[in-house]
């Protein structure tokens, strides 16, 4: 099986579940409690007032055809209008969601450079000082409140040390560079332009290790169990006994079959990720998703709440096939099957 | 058993706070060193001295005694949501393993649509729905939390149902109901109740998320995640007010941890 009919194939199965997706955000957004026009025309609304915006706003007609209305509306990229904005929710969602990008992407980059060596080293001094300090290590990442450990950041190196920014994505009065991609880091990076790459890069820095904390946990889990296994295989066993060194089978045999499995899990990680920069954006002040669904909270502005969920729901798909299909490449098995 | 667990000393850590959190939630009254909700703008943040062992916040309240009577808060939180996902999710997941066919192929789809968002954001979007209120994070958590347990339970089931002991009650006659309430679920629960132990802790740390960001308790409550999100604002003036409400989190979901991994050690062989 070829890489394109793999890809058509999952495509495909993604399907139903995006209907899936849109009928429980829609039914979410039927579970507001109290008239839609009552609260959009207080409480000294006439009977007929109310009765005549109702009627515009479609909400006497059945639910299919309220369903069929939204899922139009969906699929031509119309979300609603945030109440906060003023604006179309769309346009907000393109607005914020390149901060989150770049946020989510530097913390799973993080999260690889951490993980994966922490879990090959704990799983090859297993039970020795190096393994239990690494398995403490993971175990407190996976139990830390990220939003916590972001105050505690917050408090030590920005307000105690001051050596690295606190909130936002550049120091005050700097413009973005010229937009491209909206990930501040790569478009200064692609211009060149050097000051903007540093101040963005170091306001990168506490929101990524927060965001990373939970997910280096899940990896070096994932990867020290994973390792172990491919270690004690006979295949390792053989390569011990035709005298190759220790480093040899470790890097030369173990490696690859060992980290393969950890692919699968980095959708996942990405999933946890995205959910967790709703808490950690709004600790730092961080303009993106996350801080634009907080703020439309506590404004009630709905429409906007349902549009990052669906648009996040949306791109946790995504992020899942893009790593089924890396994950296709990279085992031959997949290939052959 | 018992022996088994306590042999390991992580698990002995995670009983041991878990123990705790259970005392302080139980005696709270007895335990705790002032009321969780007096104010007394004379004592406002004063730092963690022999009076007030955790300091004082922006309107002189005593943080230990907050956190004290917070264990109550979450604790139920965490034991009411996985008490509504754990049955749920249970049964849906035995009944499209037993059963097959479409009710497993509906059953299924609509636990990969709920999977398909991160929890988090799911529980948001729902409790944002519902208005903020302790009572409406849990609903939340609980419609988010279900699928879990439906795809373990499902997959234990689907190891099982074809043992000789279920061929035995089928060839006796017995009502299929009977067989997967009285057999079928018996047999099969026992890696989704691991689950249930992590996930107590999990549920937690995932409601004092939603209270961070204004969902769920609402002040003056004690609860910790709250109790966070107030504290951003006198950061800069009471580190104390920010440190200890989450690590009462990271504690409490530590132990829930600790102990869900001992079981799981005891109970699954192939582990040891």
């Amino acid at each position: 099986m070829d890489v394109l009919k793999f890809v058509a194939k999952r495509l495909l199965l993604m399907i139903p579940i995006l209907i899936g997706i849109s009928m429980l955000t829609f039914a979410i957004s039927n579970t507001i409690p109290g008239d839609p026009a009552r609260l959009i025309l207080g409480p000294k609304a006439t009977p007929e007032g109310l009765e005549s915006l109702r009627e515009k706003m479609g909400l006497n007609d059945p639910l299919y055809i309220q369903y069929g209305r939204y899922m139009v509306g969906i699929t031509h990229g119309d979300l609603g209008e945030s109440t906060y904005s003023q604006g179309p929710v769309s346009s907000d969602l393109i607005r914020y969601s390149p901060a989150t990008f770049e946020l989510t992407l530097f913390a799973m980059m993080i999260t690889l450079l951490i993980g994966i060596p922490f879990g090959i080293i704990s799983a090859s001094k297993k039970d020795r000082m190096a393994d239990h300090f690494t398995r403490l290590f993971s175990l407190l990442g996976v139990a830390m409140p990220a939003f916590w450990l972001g105050l505690l950041f917050l408090l030590l190196f920005y307000l105690k040390l001051g050596i690295l920014p606190g909130s936002g994505r550049l120091d005050s009065g700097m413009s973005p560079p010229h937009h491209i991609t909206g990930m501040y880091t790569i478009d200064a990076l692609l211009t060149g332009n050097w000051t903007v790459l540093l101040s963005a890069s170091m306001h990168l820095i506490l929101p990524g290790i927060t965001l990373a904390a939970v997910t280096i946990g899940m990896i070096t889990r994932m990867t020290r169990s994973s390792m172990l296994e491919v270690l004690q295989s006979d295949y390792v066993r053989t390569a011990h006994a035709k005298g190759a060194s220790e480093n040899r089978v470790l890097y030369g045999h173990a490696l690859r079959n060992g980290v393969m499995p950890v692919i699968t899990l980095l959708g996942m990680a990405f999933g946890h990720a995205l959910g967790g920069s709703v808490l950690v954006e709004s600790v730092f002040s961080w303009p993106g998703l996350g801080k634009y669904a907080v703020n439309a909270i506590t404004y009630l502005d709905f429409p906007a709440v349902m549009g990052v969920t669906l648009l996040i729901a949306v791109m946790f798909i995504l992020v899942n096939l893009i790593v089924d299909t890396l994950y296709f490449f990279i085992d031959p098995r997949l290939k052959h099957n | 058993m018992v022996r088994r667990i306590t042999s390991s000393p992580l698990t002995l850590i995670g009983l041991v706070i878990v123990l705790i959190i259970i005392v302080c939630a139980l005696f709270a009254p007895l335990i705790a060193t002032h009321s969780p909700t007096e104010v007394n703008l004379q004592s406002k943040l004063e730092a963690p001295s022999t009076s007030h062992y955790f300091g004082t916040d922006e309107v002189g309240r005593d943080i230990f005694s907050r956190i004290v009577y917070g264990t109550r808060i979450s604790l139920r939180i965490g034991l009411l949501v996985v008490l509504i996902a754990f049955p749920i999710g249970t049964i849906l997941g035995a009944i499209a393993g037993y059963f097959g066919g479409g009710v497993d192929q509906i059953i299924m789809r609509i636990t990969d649509v709920f999977l398909s968002f991160p929890g988090i954001i799911l529980a948001m979007s729902i409790a944002a729905a519902l208005g903020p209120s302790i009572e409406n994070v849990m609903l939340a958590l609980a419609a988010t939390w279900w699928p879990w347990y439906t795809r373990i339970v499902r997959s234990s089931v689907l190891s099982i149902k074809n043992a000789e002991f279920i061929e035995a009650s089928r060839a006796l006659g017995a009502n299929p109901f009977r067989i997967l309430f009285k057999e079928i679920i018996p047999n099969s629960i026992g890696p989704a109740t691991i689950q249930a132990s992590l996930d107590l802790g999990f549920v937690i740390l995932a409601a004092a998320g939603l209270s961070f960001i204004g969902l769920g308790a609402q002040p003056p409550s004690p609860e910790w995640g709250a109790m966070l999100s107030n504290s951003r604002e006198i950061l800069r003036d009471a580190w104390w007010a920010a440190t200890f409400p989450g690590l009462a989190i990271l504690l409490t979901v530590l132990g829930f941890n600790l102990v869900g991994d001992g079981l799981n050690d005891v109970l699954d062989p192939k582990q040891r």
